[in-house]
């Protein structure tokens, strides 16, 4: 059943099937004072993983509750596989596998007892053994949730939200306070889940995350959109691929920014506590031009590095601020 | 496709497959019975739980069942101011017929008042020196005031009264008006509201604030599934309540229960229902447990007061009684009582009942109308 182009008012059909979570203009504001969310698009296409990256309160947790169907938008419309939450509520619950930031479940339950009850709501869901097997706590399985470790407990989050055997996995901070090992072991569940099909949509504050496990992303900041594609794209786009970074004395003013963009291969300046950092398309370019500049004027180098852009470095080239800021 | 056509959506196609094979297909009703064994599951884990539900109920009972025990052929205490005519009196007591039922010490006055005072005598005896007797008695203890008449009456006789009329008693101690008796189904109809009230209503709240709820509404759970779940281990514990207070007072106080035990798991099951409905309306909205644990003492304590759990409540002023009627607690325990001692049926409680479902009915009905699951 492929549905009629343009046949919907508000919603733009792509020829393209594969979009599986689509809103459009979506704006979420609390007791008629904070906004937010303010008009946010994005698509979510069938099999990808696409992050939703920002800081602490930029309005990724609100966006992805509404697409959840757990908070109401003040305006805006949410299409999830086609269906809508008012007219489908039941029948999308059992697509979707859902880990909010902060659930504790219950402590005096076992590892198997927690999934036999999540599986029980469902209509077809998987094994629980499996999904055990699946998240590596086969282990755990008749261990209380109160005696868990952090990362046990995430993975069980996780595997709570896999045992009603969604199509589209909704992921809320699903690594934040967790510890290298245990972030790694959720990245893999993860990709597991997208090798067998599955969409995943979650949220981060770590670019790295971001990075290694999102096909797509959107930076959201102030409840916007402010950039989105692959993350290489991303830094392509904002940051050149490579990053020089240096420090003179004696130490400079913003009148020298033109003559560091006048190097060749410079794309763009950006200067934070005395360090100078050139984004540049090719690094073996620029910095023969640079070690030049700064001899003629009878400057020293103080400090040279070159290297690759990272996510972190286009959030700071398109707000000024660190993604960790508080 | 019926709600597609009414709301002019395109027809929604066809989900992905699923990432993974279906391990099984679940029924209706299999959310509510996942829902059910886990909320048993965790009651008995609860070492909180098992103790305020059944330890101490049995406690209570216990406890208050052997300080009020009847003593038997209760020996009145008499203290006799020692003095001239002292030794007349104890020799006329134990002459008396009552003798059996008198115990008299002679001691100074002053012994004998202090220990009066404390309720170690019921009366004091202070024979005069014109060979006359004075009683010292308080009209507001019951046993003081029987002690001086029995005491009077068993002196009198002694002395060569003669009755006039002739009489003669026999003695009926039946198991059914002891404090005991009065006390159990008191005490059953409190623990049904206690662990009415605090079984659902701090466990919702908690769940609340664990966020749980919201995890649960995020599946395709259904929400009258949930509460019909939380509703039912109530009913569990309910008919594990009654049979260990109604056991333990056949056992221990060798309580005789007149009533169909049916009937008093009917009258539980809706002392049960009604108290878990006005639970679920105070954690309808409460976000924090100390909120709720503060609104559930607010709503318990007139019925604790007023509800007639550890004496009757035909104590208060007669004006009070439409009120004290009304309350869910005072049916519930009227009910349990009518029918524990008296054997009444279930047709002659339609009253109470209604007093009951009335209670239950509209707590419940405001509690999903205001109810909040994040």
């Amino acid at each position: 059943m492929v549905p009629p182009a343009s046949k919907t008012p508000g919603l733009r059909y792509h020829s393209t099937m594969d979009v599986v979570v689509r809103c459009s203009n979506l704006f979420k504001t609390y007791e008629g004072k904070v906004e937010a969310v303010r008009g946010l698009d994005l698509e979510v296409r069938q099999g990808e993983c696409f992050g939703l990256l920002g800081p602490n309160g930029a309005g990724k947790t609100t966006t992805i509750e509404i697409l959840e169907g757990l908070l109401q938008p003040t305006s805006g419309e949410i299409e999830i596989l086609g269906r809508r939450w008012g007219a489908h509520e039941r029948e999308l619950r059992e697509l979707l596998g859902i880990s909010l930031q902060e659930t504790r479940l219950s402590e005096k339950l076992t590892v198997r007892e927690t999934l036999k009850l999540f599986s029980s709501f469902y209509r077809q869901p998987g094994s629980p053994e499996v999904v055990m097997q699946d998240m590596a706590l086969t282990e755990k399985a008749d261990t209380w949730v109160g005696k868990l470790s952090g990362g046990q407990r995430q993975r069980l989050a996780v595997a709570a939200a896999l045992v009603g055997n969604p199509r589209i996995l909704f992921l809320d901070e699903p690594t934040t306070g967790l510890d290298p090992q245990s972030r790694r072991q959720l990245w893999d569940i993860v990709r597991q889940f997208q090798q067998r099909g599955g969409t995943v949509l979650l949220t981060t504050h770590y670019m790295d995350e971001a990075e290694r496990l999102c096909g797509r992303l959107a930076i959201i900041d102030h409840g916007k959109i402010i950039a989105e594609g692959t993350p290489a794209e991303l830094i392509k786009r904002y940051c050149g691929q490579n990053l020089v970074e240096f420090a003179v004395v004696p130490p400079t003013d913003g009148a020298t920014r033109e003559l560091w963009k006048s190097l060749p291969g410079v794309e763009s300046v950006h200067e934070e506590n005395g360090l100078i950092s050139l984004s540049v398309r090719e690094a073996h370019q620029t910095i023969p031009a640079l070690l030049d500049a700064v001899e003629e004027r009878g400057w020293r180098l103080v400090h040279l590095t070159t290297r690759q852009a990272s996510l972190e470095d286009v959030f700071v080239h398109l707000t000024g601020r660190h993604l960790r800021e508080e | 496709m019926k709600v597609e056509e009414q709301t002019g959506l395109a027809p929604a196609r066809p989900a992905p497959p699923l990432p993974s094979q279906p391990a099984r297909t679940n029924g209706r009703w299999t959310g509510y019975g996942g829902l059910l064994a886990a909320r048993m599951k965790e009651l008995w884990r609860e070492p909180e739980v098992i103790f305020w539900v059944f330890g101490f109920p049995l406690l209570l009972a216990l406890g208050l069942g052997i300080a009020f025990r009847d003593k038997p052929a209760g020996v009145t205490n008499v203290a006799v101011v020692a003095g001239p005519g002292a030794q007349r009196v104890i020799d006329r007591l134990q002459t008396s017929p009552q003798h059996a039922g008198i115990h008299a010490d002679v001691i100074s006055q002053t012994d004998a008042f202090n220990r009066f005072r404390l309720g170690k005598y019921a009366l004091v005896v202070i024979p005069q020196p014109d060979g006359s007797l004075r009683y010292r008695y308080d009209p507001a203890r019951p046993e003081s005031v029987l002690a001086r008449a029995q005491v009077d009456d068993a002196l009198q006789s002694a002395a060569g009264r003669k009755d006039v009329l002739a009489s003669s008693s026999e003695a009926a101690m039946e198991p059914g008006s002891r404090y005991i008796d009065f006390l159990i189904p008191g005490l059953l109809g409190m623990n049904l509201m206690n662990s009415g009230m605090w079984g659902i209503g701090f466990a919702l709240v908690d769940m609340r604030q664990r966020k749980l709820l919201k995890r649960y509404i995020a599946t395709p759970m259904r929400r009258g599934d949930f509460l019909m779940a939380l509703s039912s281990s109530r009913l569990v514990l309910m008919i594990i309540e009654v049979a260990m207070l109604l056991g333990f007072g056949v056992l221990v106080f060798h309580m005789r229960v007149l009533g169909s035990l049916l009937t008093i798991l009917l009258i539980g099951t809706v002392g049960a229902l009604c108290f878990g409905g006005l639970g679920l309306l105070t954690a309808s909205r409460a976000q924090k447990l100390e909120t709720v644990s503060g609104l559930i003492n607010v709503v318990m304590l007139p019925m604790w007061v007023f509800s007639g759990v550890f004496f009757s409540y035909e104590r208060f002023p007669a004006i009070l009684m439409p009120f004290i009627k009304a309350l869910p607690l005072t049916a519930l325990n009227d009910a349990l009582r009518a029918t524990i001692l008296e054997g009444a049926p279930l047709a002659a409680q339609g009253t109470r009942l209604a007093i009951m479902v009335l209670w239950g009915g509209v707590s419940f009905a405001l509690a999903l109308k205001w109810f909040r699951w994040v």
